[in-house]
């Protein structure tokens, strides 16, 4: 862009002064205000869990440092006393040119309630970086820092720049590799403004509703759901003080960023920003812990990776194949160590032992014959011979005894025993606490922010009270013998989304399933024309609404789930008493939408006000036409909008006839009254009568019945054309 | 502090080991200024200090050879002044020093009567014993298991001659920082001392070949043409991180005529060119190049076609460590974002569908190492010479002693 390269060089020197005035600050919030990661997250912060032998926060920590930040105040709530021993002992304390805060607090519950405290603090005095201290990023943040005083230069409202990248979801499943939910964005593709977010799509897959403002008022906006939000913002002062007014702001994301777009009346405004060789993501659930994992593995956070040293990790050898080894282990000649295996210090593994995909963390002891398929497994945990291990989180002082196999997706939380010969099933998570229930889950500060996380926990709370008893009595068991620590039980419903999150790779049978749904999906799509084929497609359209697909075939059922949105367009149309030009207008887009003519929405609309009508309570038949006719006059105007033409007026005779064979059996009794009716208030034409009674001389005698009901009308017309003649 | 560079050597994105050795070479002469030095067995503690320095710097980031180099450099210099000083503090005295180290006894013996250390180590280079793979590997796990055997070196002769210190107490610490100025003078000229040369190797309507970009070569080629010489220079770009496209502008804007090509193009182009001319990132004791991916390619397309390969390299980048893997240890693997589009190839890295384990690998090394036998010739700041020539020259920077900065490197190797 030329204009901006002009002034480029000039900028520069004024940014650089800014930044010389204010150190760059950054919040970090050391705690996820989630339960994802329960039930280790019970006995440790999340940000203190090893993220391939290195604790999470030292990751966000050593990137921040890299990228300049010069003041960073860590948030510590959940188990603080932890988070602030752990940077204690650490180096982060003595850096110099960097310096860390802590703010403790044991009553927030959320981000929000986090940054109101540090609000009150009044520490931040400029524009700061705020993030949760699980993220992993390599990103440099000159260049959005940049972007973000340039803008706020000429527009004070762009409060925030969000860092976005590029990664698709998948087809199948509609989450991100990450586990998170598939997001849509929609962007102005001129400005990088943010127009909209939404994590969660309808049941519809692929069918987002847009404000028809938002296409309005935006000369061109660009819908992206191919983009992964980094949880990495630059955000200005007003934000903290945005959270201090709204005080029920609580999620970053859910209430803040939409709160915000929503809100036309402060007119404050989040930009977004791409970035594209480096890399950034937050460790939100256990499938981002896996697929994070394996990015570092696989060096894509560069330089934050095992063999180079920050922050004090121990020296790491990386080998051929992605291997890498600390120093001090002992390995059997026979063991096998696959590709892309991290192994730490001082472990000892057996013969015969096939390690492949793994982490295994410092002073562990791995048995012969163990078979360990993409599993992170923690410090000093003792596998003993002949485990089998897929697909696992297994924490520090775990111990599984020999024989035990552990099924994809099993989590260990610290210190348990697995007993021998035990096969723990997938997805079960043992920890030696139990599984906390409603009344006891306050004694830890972490907060559900999801609605369905809270659904999910009160869900299995109950089953849990349920459940108790019988595992309270026999706690072990299920580890078999001598094992120690409680399953914790997962309700159905949670079981449903379970390996979606899981660090397992989801399930053939699953994802045959989504795959599916997914065509069920794909069904029900082309039923309605307006959807877009495939969610996936959605990617590069630059206006939502363009409809390629409107199937001869499936005309059909179009036409019945038009009715059915006419039907629901009229009944909002008389319970909120709209005008009839409104009315008219909405028919109008419904038919644009579904490509129909005239003579159905004369059909359709109908339909509606005979279903209108046989709502209204009647004790008689008589009220029943009554009730017909109120409607029929009320709407006379709209009616008589569509059935101009004769067709029109003869599909409505038809429509009529079908609904009392049909459906709506109540009105064939009263067929021609209500033909006349309609003939008096002139929405039918004494044409459209007697062609339509023409049509019918032909047909069955089954068909005839209305025909022969409205005789005398038509006798009667018949007369009159003549008459005139 | 200037040396978190050098702990954090990726953040600060030095490219290139010449920043990094002067630096590396800065850092050490702060850290010997600062060090309070005892009445007896200064040359000791000065070692001791600088061996814990350097032990951080080259575990912070062992691939970058330049660090450890500078390291033993400064140790060596510890060891020569504090020789020379004690030999002319008891000048005339027959000193019974046979049981210490070889390099002790070569160094008395010569120099009764020389004072300046520079002497001293001209004197030592040309009578020094070659440091065979022998004896490299007879010290080294003695060096690495009784750390005391320093006593070989300083150690002793400080003690032995702890009488006379008070006359030369500061003078041991401030010839060494002298040394260490001239070694970071050294670092800095190498680029003009190696350039001075360029007009004995290239000549005139020779065609030059490059890969990637070097500011020693980019110099080199500036000065032949300085000297009026005209030539044509070829460049591969050096994919992934290509920075041949850098040097071709500079090589432009310095009025050279420049062409730029694929890396994949070299073996087509090579039959016309008259020279190999690169840079190193580090020279073995072997004589071996560890040089930016994708000049062992180069290299052989140029011995198919009798291309003389040369390598420029400043002393400093001259390492005295065989190579053992060195495709493996010496390397360095990279962010695989240098190769391709993260987003673009996001869903071949979905770890959630079938077995969990990746099935697209990216693998980005930053180094080829160059076998010797491909090297025609090295220019360094002093001279041109063969690669089987390396240990000897290396044997005048380093002390023997030092060639395991730290024990658990070379057993971790």
């Amino acid at each position: 862009m030329p204009p901006q390269r002009k002034g480029a060089a000039a900028r520069v020197s004024e940014d650089t002064e800014d930044l010389t005035r204010h150190p760059l600050q950054a919040i970090l919030l050391a705690d996820s205000f989630a339960t994802k990661f329960r039930p280790i997250t019970l006995e440790r912060p999340k940000v203190l869990l090893p993220l391939v032998n290195v604790p999470m926060i030292d990751y966000t920590l050593a990137w921040l440092e890299s990228a300049g930040v010069e003041e960073v105040f860590v948030f510590c709530c959940a188990h603080s006393k932890q988070v602030i021993e752990y940077l204690e002992k650490s180096e982060w304390f003595s850096q110099p040119n960097f310096s860390v805060v802590t703010i403790e607090s044991h009553n927030s519950v959320s981000a929000g309630d986090a940054l109101r405290l540090i609000y009150e603090r009044n520490v931040i005095n400029g524009d700061f970086v705020l993030i949760s201290g699980d993220t992993v990023s390599n990103m440099s943040l000159t260049q959005v820092i940049q972007e973000h005083k340039e803008r706020r230069k000429k527009d004070s409202n762009a409060v925030m720049t969000m860092v976005i990248k590029q990664s698709k979801p998948s087809p199948i499943t509609h989450q991100s590799r990450l586990g998170t939910d598939e997001l849509f964005l929609a962007i102005d593709p001129q400005t990088k403004q943010l127009l909209f977010y939404e994590e969660k799509t309808d049941s519809y897959r692929g069918i987002i509703p847009l404000d028809n403002a938002l296409l309005g008022d935006n000369p061109s906006i660009c819908l992206h759901n191919d983009k992964q939000d980094c949880y990495i913002d630059i955000c200005s002062q007003e934000v903290l003080s945005l959270f201090t007014d709204n005080f029920d702001y609580q999620h970053l994301r859910r209430h803040f960023v939409k709160g915000l777009l929503v809100d036309d009346i402060m007119g404050y405004k989040i930009f977004t920003h791409e970035i594209h060789s480096s890399y950034a993501a937050r460790i939100d659930n256990y499938r981002s812990y896996d697929t994070i994992s394996k990015d570092i593995i696989q060096r894509w956070t560069y330089p934050f990776v095992p063999d180079v040293m920050f922050s004090g990790n121990s020296a790491t050898h990386l080998e051929r194949e992605g291997m890498y080894r600390a120093s001090e282990i002992e390995q059997s000649r026979s063991a096998h160590i696959g590709p892309f295996t991290v192994i730490g210090k001082g472990t000892k593994i057996g013969n015969n032992s096939n390690i492949s995909n793994s982490v295994i963390g410092k002073g562990c002891s791995i048995g012969s014959n163990v078979s360990i398929t993409g599993s992170y497994i923690w410090d000093s945990v003792t596998i003993e011979d002949g485990c089998d291990i897929r697909h696992a989180i297994i924490c520090d002082g775990v111990v599984i005894k020999s024989g035990a196999a552990l099924e994809p997706g099993v989590v260990l939380s610290f210190k348990v025993v697995i007993g021998q010969q035990c096969i723990v099933p997938s997805y079960s998570k043992v920890s030696l606490y139990q599984q906390p229930t409603v009344e006891d889950s306050d004694e830890e500060l972490e907060y559900a922010d999801n609605s369905s996380g809270t659904v999910d926990s009160s869900i299995t709370c109950t089953v849990d009270t349920l459940n108790r008893e019988m595992m309270s009595e026999t706690p072990a068991s299920q580890l078999g013998p001598g094992g120690v620590g409680h399953v914790w039980s997962i309700c159905e419903g949670a079981h449903e989304e379970e390996w979606r999150h899981s660090v397992a790779p989801i399930p053939a049978d699953k994802l045959a399933e989504a795959i599916q749904s997914l065509e069920d999906d794909l069904e029900l799509l082309n039923l309605d024309g307006n959807a877009l084929s495939v969610s996936g497609e959605l990617k590069s359209g630059c206006n939502g609404t363009d409809s390629e697909d409107d199937d001869v075939e499936d005309s059909r059922d179009d036409s019945i789930i038009y009715e059915k949105e006419v039907e629901a367009t009229f009944l909002r149309a008389v319970n909120e008493n709209i005008k009839v030009p409104d009315v008219i207008l909405e028919m109008n887009s419904l038919r644009l939408s579904y490509n129909m003519t005239s003579a159905d929405c004369a059909g359709a609309i109908f339909y509606a006000m005979m279903k209108q009508a046989l709502e209204i309570p009647h004790a008689t038949a008589g009220e029943l036409r009554k009730s017909a006719a109120s409607i029929i006059d009320a709407w006379n105007k709209l009616l008589k909008f569509y059935s101009k033409e004769i067709d029109d007026q003869i599909e409505v005779i038809m429509k009529f006839e079908e609904m009392c064979l049909e459906s709506v059996k109540e009105f064939s009794p009263h067929f021609s009254q209500i033909l006349h009716l309609l003939y008096d208030k002139d929405i039918l034409e004494e044409d459209a009568i007697l062609r339509w009674a023409d049509e019918k001389k032909d047909a069955e005698e089954s068909d005839k019945v209305f025909v022969k009901q409205s005789e005398k009308l038509i006798q009667w017309l018949r007369e009159a054309s003549e008459e005139e003649d | 502090m200037q040396y978190l560079s050098l702990i954090y050597p990726h953040f600060f994105f030095i490219e290139g080991s010449h920043a990094t050795a002067r630096q590396a070479a800065e850092l050490l002469r702060s850290v010997i200024s600062q060090q309070r030095v005892p009445y007896t067995n200064q040359a000791g503690a000065l070692i001791d200090a600088v061996r814990a320095v350097g032990e951080q710097l080259i575990a912070a980031n062992p691939v970058e050879l330049a660090v450890g180099n500078i390291v033993r450099r400064v140790l060596h210099i510890i060891r020569e002044e504090n020789l020379s000083l004690a030999t002319a503090a008891i000048a005339g005295l027959n000193l019974s020093a046979a049981s210490d180290g070889d390099d002790d006894d070569d160094g008395e013996r010569d120099e009764h009567t020389v004072l300046s250390a520079a002497a001293v180590a001209a004197a030592a280079r040309s009578t020094l014993r070659p440091p065979s793979l022998q004896t490299l590997l007879e010290d080294m796990p003695e060096s690495a298991t009784i750390p005391h055997t320093t006593s070989s070196g300083g150690d002793s002769e400080g003690k032995s001659k702890s009488a006379d210190k008070s006359s030369r107490t500061r003078r041991l610490k401030h010839d060494i920082i002298e040394a260490v100025n001239e070694l970071i003078q050294d670092i800095t000229t190498c680029h003009e001392q190696i350039a001075e040369q360029a007009i004995e190797h290239i000549h005139q309507n020779e065609v030059i070949l490059t890969l990637g970009s070097s500011k020693t070569v980019l110099e080199f080629l500036y000065a032949a043409k300085e000297k009026r010489r005209s030539f044509r220079v070829f460049v591969a770009e050096g994919a992934p991180r290509y920075q041949g496209h850098l040097l071709a502008k500079e090589l432009v804007a310095r009025g050279l005529q420049t062409t730029l090509i694929t890396d994949s193009a070299v073996f087509a182009i090579i039959s016309r060119v008259n020279m190999v001319i690169v840079g190193a990132h580090a020279v073995m004791a072997n004589g071996g190049v560890i040089a930016p991916v994708g000049l062992n390619m180069v290299a052989l397309a140029a011995q198919k076609h009798a291309v003389p390969f040369v390598v420029l390299a400043g002393s400093h980048k001259l390492c005295p460590l065989y190579p053992h893997n060195p495709e493996v240890l010496l390397n360095e693997l990279r962010s695989p974002s240098e190769l391709l589009d993260f987003g673009e190839f996001s869903d071949c890295l979905d770890f959630g569908s079938g077995t969990g384990s990746p099935l697209l690998h990216v693998v980005n090394p930053a180094f080829d190492y160059v076998p010797p036998k491909l090297v025609s010739l090295f220019i360094t700041d002093t001279g041109g010479h063969n690669p089987s020539y390396m240990y000897r020259l290396i044997a005048d920077y380093y002390s023997a002693d030092d060639l395991v900065v730290r024990g658990r490197i070379a057993s971790g190797n």
